[in-house]
């Protein structure tokens, strides 16, 4: 069982999944493994926001032309935007997946047993809005994006990838 | 002061019929009573979204006009939004914005900075490509036509003030009918 998460095994498995654009707001667990990386690829449109609610407007409109997009977050970030995810995405049932890094979430420690309390309680509030989610801890859990984004788009549904380790840049 | 439902009947007349037009809340309801239709998009459920919902259609169809009717309050809540869609610099995005200085569809109490802030001049710093600002109704009809020619981003403040009173369905405004139409509309861009 590994007990790595590579940056750009997930990169290349959003890829896989369609996703054409990433909109963003910088996340310290994700900044090196992914944001830089996802900056810098020619392949990707990145779209830097200055708050993360944003986001899901845009992603919202995107998917109106069947383009599909990735939101790279924290999880503080997920926690301000919850009015936008609990309107356009789940009341509205907008396909949405936001990839949401747990800044401070000790490596092989469940998030709900987290000694951070905004870490703790990511997964109960997910639960409540019915928003399905998984975590991505070790490149074993990378197999689940790409389904998972699939998912989002097929159910017109939103989706949240909670990264649970800082993934290494390559 | 412009009338908000006279300068939208005199926008009408300047855009075609299958451009989408991306309308918050109260100016919502007047534009789809005013020129219905299904490429009307309404965002709502979470004020202040209207900005960023236009930048996705702007992204998503580069080759259309997107026409967006924010409101001044709408935009208080979604201020960063100006800095991310002029960095994003839609050529195809033009973002008007209705400045009545309230949050009308929650009261009707003043904005902060009601006599004082200046939007256009946000919008400028913020790296909008053509900035404007309109108070009267001969001056929006004059100058309407060539911005909508410029290259966007375009940002244009309109000070205005209510006009007659439009229906306001908001159970329409939140069905999923309304998206379901949009999105059929749309399908083939």
């Amino acid at each position: 069982m590994s007990e790595n998460l590579t940056g750009s095994l997930i990169i290349q498995a959003v890829k896989e999944s369609g996703v054409k654009t990433v909109l963003t707001v910088p996340d310290k667990t994700t900044a090196d493994g992914l944001l830089r990386p996802i900056a810098a690829d020619a392949d990707l449109r990145h779209v830097r926001t200055c708050k993360e609610d944003e986001t899901i407007g845009i992603s919202a409109a995107l998917s109106y032309s069947g383009h599909r997009s990735l939101i790279l977050i924290q999880y503080t970030g997920l926690l301000y935007s919850m009015n936008a995810i609990r309107a356009v995405a789940v009341e509205y049932q907008t396909p949405i997946c936001l990839m949401v890094g747990l800044l401070g979430k000790e490596p092989g420690v469940l998030p709900t047993e987290s000694k951070r309390f905004g870490v703790k309680i990511i997964e109960p509030i997910l639960d409540t809005m019915g928003i399905v989610h998984h975590v991505i801890e070790t490149d074993d859990d990378i197999e689940k994006i790409s389904p998972a984004i699939n998912n989002a788009y097929e159910t017109s549904s939103p989706v949240a990838m909670l990264i649970g380790r800082p993934p290494l840049a390559s | 002061m412009i009338k908000r439902d006279e300068c939208l009947k005199s926008l009408a007349t300047k855009i075609a019929e299958d451009e989408v037009v991306v309308a918050a809340y109260t100016t919502a309801f007047e534009w789809d009573a005013i020129r219905p239709g299904p490429f009307n998009f309404i965002s709502s459920g979470a004020m202040g979204l209207t900005s960023s919902h236009a930048l996705g259609f702007a992204l998503a169809w580069p080759g259309r006009r997107i026409i967006l009717l924010d409101g001044d309050g709408s935009l208080l809540m979604n201020l960063g939004s100006l800095v991310t869609n002029a960095n994003a610099a839609p050529k195809n995005l033009i973002h008007f914005v209705f400045e009545n200085g309230t949050y009308e569809a929650n009261g009707g109490h003043p904005i902060p900075g009601q006599d004082s802030v200046n939007f256009a001049g946000m919008a400028d710093s913020a790296g909008y490509n053509n900035c404007h600002e309109l108070s009267d109704l001969p001056g929006f009809e004059n100058s309407i036509g060539s911005i909508l020619q410029e290259e966007g981003p375009t940002f244009v403040t309109l000070k205005c003030e209510t006009g007659e009173d439009y229906p306001q369905d908001y159970r329409y405004m939140h069905s999923a009918k309304i998206r379901e139409e949009f999105a059929e509309a749309v399908k083939d861009f």
